[in-house]
């Protein structure tokens, strides 16, 4: 049995169906990619795990236990943290409290603040800049905050969505070698990306979501290599 | 001429304390929820007939005698009736409305606002007219020197500024420095995202509320003491007051709540007694006033400026 099980979702805003029926599986310790173009449900469907959408139908299972039904404070007790497409950082906060926050479900102080640490280890610049508001860093340095706050809650599952969005090939690279990083400390990665190619590269598994529903999968390297896959998602350029 | 001033200042500072304090509980709802919860002057004056009736009908006479034993008890018990309608009012007017176009809340709180006025006229014994009320501090007035003069501060007005002014300051000790208070931040900032962080936003939402209240319920403990009577319109006036002191101060920001009200106060008083038209103008000024602050600077004092979202 799969860690985390997402089972014929179906989420709608108002009459819209935005996502109609999506089913995948996430492996402890592995990294897992949604990938798709823009629109096709990536951000609803994790909008929907971590409880601030709710679904029509379907489930989402978590180490075998559903939690569709629970209030998305309460699905983040249970392990599953959601960093946001956007960053959505507190910006008029320091990178202190925005941890701290990411903390908010724990009351262990020695252990929040050796996560605290950890988070100033993995990316020394926030560390240098803890007492600095949110508000005034550069946008690779946001997504390392907002990775790092998602990390505060000890997650083992750890969604993030769009971390490449807007930033530079350098940020983007040093992102995606943090997740790597992540899979190799044991935490669980769900990624949604539109930067397919990076995405599927570090993926040990990929789905493809189109219009709402899930229509390919397999391992990043097959997903990669599949020749649909290439002409959607990759453009001309892939293996040059 | 310097002892009229410092006077006046000394008015102006007692109402503008209280208005303060009351303005808090306007712009910590309003920041969390973005909501102008009309009700709130309402919730004020609630508080004051709270501890009324709790002097008149539960307290013992050798209380009663003591100011030291009654003035707190009051203060407590105007709380939490305040704290107790403010919950109640969350609960069943507020919150099955979340998420519903911003006017419906917004009509909703004057009916409230209403409702709690009619229900404290038609069931307190009496309240179709004024009310004394008990006088649970140390009467007289201290009066200041001044070259020319004194300056007369009664001891229940500094009650009320000193009162005021250290309530607003643990309050703001507690946003700003506690695991709640940065819950509540947080919220106000994105509430999504602080559900993100497990911030249940419900619980965040009635405590905001909760303490606003709590704050009003001491403001209207301390109006009655001062002035020796309470009426059912004293939370409409003060509260637009306090209104209008949280949006001059910057609505949402709690120091703006209090400078807001401060200046409301003194505008009040000073210009009572030196513009044309004396006190049946006041009104007029602190209006003058927020209508030329917002043309300038529409934000308010503390405001953040609206910032268009990347």
């Amino acid at each position: 049995m799969s860690f985390l099980q997402v089972r014929d979702l179906v989420v709608a805003y108002g009459a819209i169906q935005a996502v109609r029926g999506v089913s995948f599986d996430v492996e402890k310790g592995q990294i897992v990619s949604l990938i798709g173009s823009n629109g096709a449900g990536k951000t609803t469907t994790l909008r929907t795990i971590s409880g601030l959408l709710r679904s029509v139908s379907g489930e989402v299972l978590l180490d075998g236990e559903p939690i569709h039904r629970l209030p998305a404070h309460k699905i983040v007790m249970k392990g599953v943290a959601h960093s946001p497409e956007g960053r959505k950082l507190f910006s008029r906060m320091t990178v202190e409290e925005n941890l701290r926050l990411g903390a908010y479900t724990r009351s262990d102080e020695a252990g929040i603040r050796e996560d605290m640490d950890h988070v100033y280890s993995l990316f020394p610049v926030l560390g240098e800049r803890r007492t600095n508001k949110a508000g005034l860093f550069s946008g690779g340095e946001q997504q390392m905050l907002a990775i790092g706050r998602a990390l505060m809650s000890r997650p083992s599952v750890l969604m993030l969505d769009e971390p490449s969005m807007g930033l530079s090939p350098i940020m983007t690279q040093k992102i995606f070698s943090t997740i790597k990083e992540l899979r190799s400390e044991g935490t669980t990665v769900l990624l949604v990306e539109q930067n397919a190619l990076s995405a599927l590269a570090l993926s040990d598994r990929g789905y493809v979501i189109d219009l709402g529903r899930t229509t390919l999968s397999g391992t990043g390297h097959e997903l990669l290599a599949d020749s649909r896959v290439q002409e959607a998602y990759l453009g001309e350029g892939v293996g040059t | 001429m310097l002892a009229t001033f410092l006077s006046q200042i000394v008015n102006g500072l007692i109402l503008g304390s209280l208005i303060g304090l009351i303005a808090l509980g306007y712009t910590m709802v309003y920041g969390i929820i973005q909501l102008i919860n009309f009700a709130h002057g309402e919730v004020f004056m609630v508080g004051a007939y709270g501890g009324l009736f709790m002097f008149t009908y539960l307290l013992p006479t050798f209380i009663q005698r003591q100011w030291y034993l009654a003035l707190p008890l009051l203060l407590v018990g105007g709380a939490a009736v305040s704290t107790v309608v403010a919950v109640l009012m969350e609960r069943f007017a507020y919150r099955p409305l979340r998420g519903a176009p911003r006017l419906a809340p917004l009509i909703t709180a004057l009916g409230v606002s209403v409702a709690l006025q009619e229900l404290v006229r038609n069931f307190y014994p009496g309240a179709t007219a004024a009310l004394p009320f008990p006088r649970v501090f140390v009467q007289g007035t201290w009066e200041i020197p001044v070259p020319g003069g004194t300056v007369p501060l009664r001891w229940t007005g500094l009650l009320i500024i000193v009162l005021s002014l250290v309530l607003a300051a643990v309050l703001t000790a507690y946003v700003n420095g506690t695991r709640m208070g940065r819950a509540m931040r947080a919220v106000s900032q994105d509430s999504d995202t602080a559900r993100l962080m497990g911030v249940d936003t419900d619980r965040v939402i009635v405590l905001t509320f909760a303490l606003g209240a709590a704050l009003a319920g001491v403001g209207g403990i301390m109006y009655g003491t001062d002035l020796g009577f309470v009426n059912i319109d004293m939370g409409f006036q003060n509260g637009i007051f306090a209104f209008t002191a949280a949006v001059l101060g910057g609505i949402g920001n709690l120091r703006g709540a209090v400078v807001g009200g401060i200046v409301i106060g003194l505008v009040k008083a000073l210009g009572g007694q030196y513009l044309p038209g004396g006190t049946a103008y006041d009104y007029v000024w602190i209006f003058v006033v927020l209508i030329a602050v917002l043309v300038f600077r529409p934000q308010g004092f503390f405001g953040e400026s609206e910032r268009v979202r990347a």
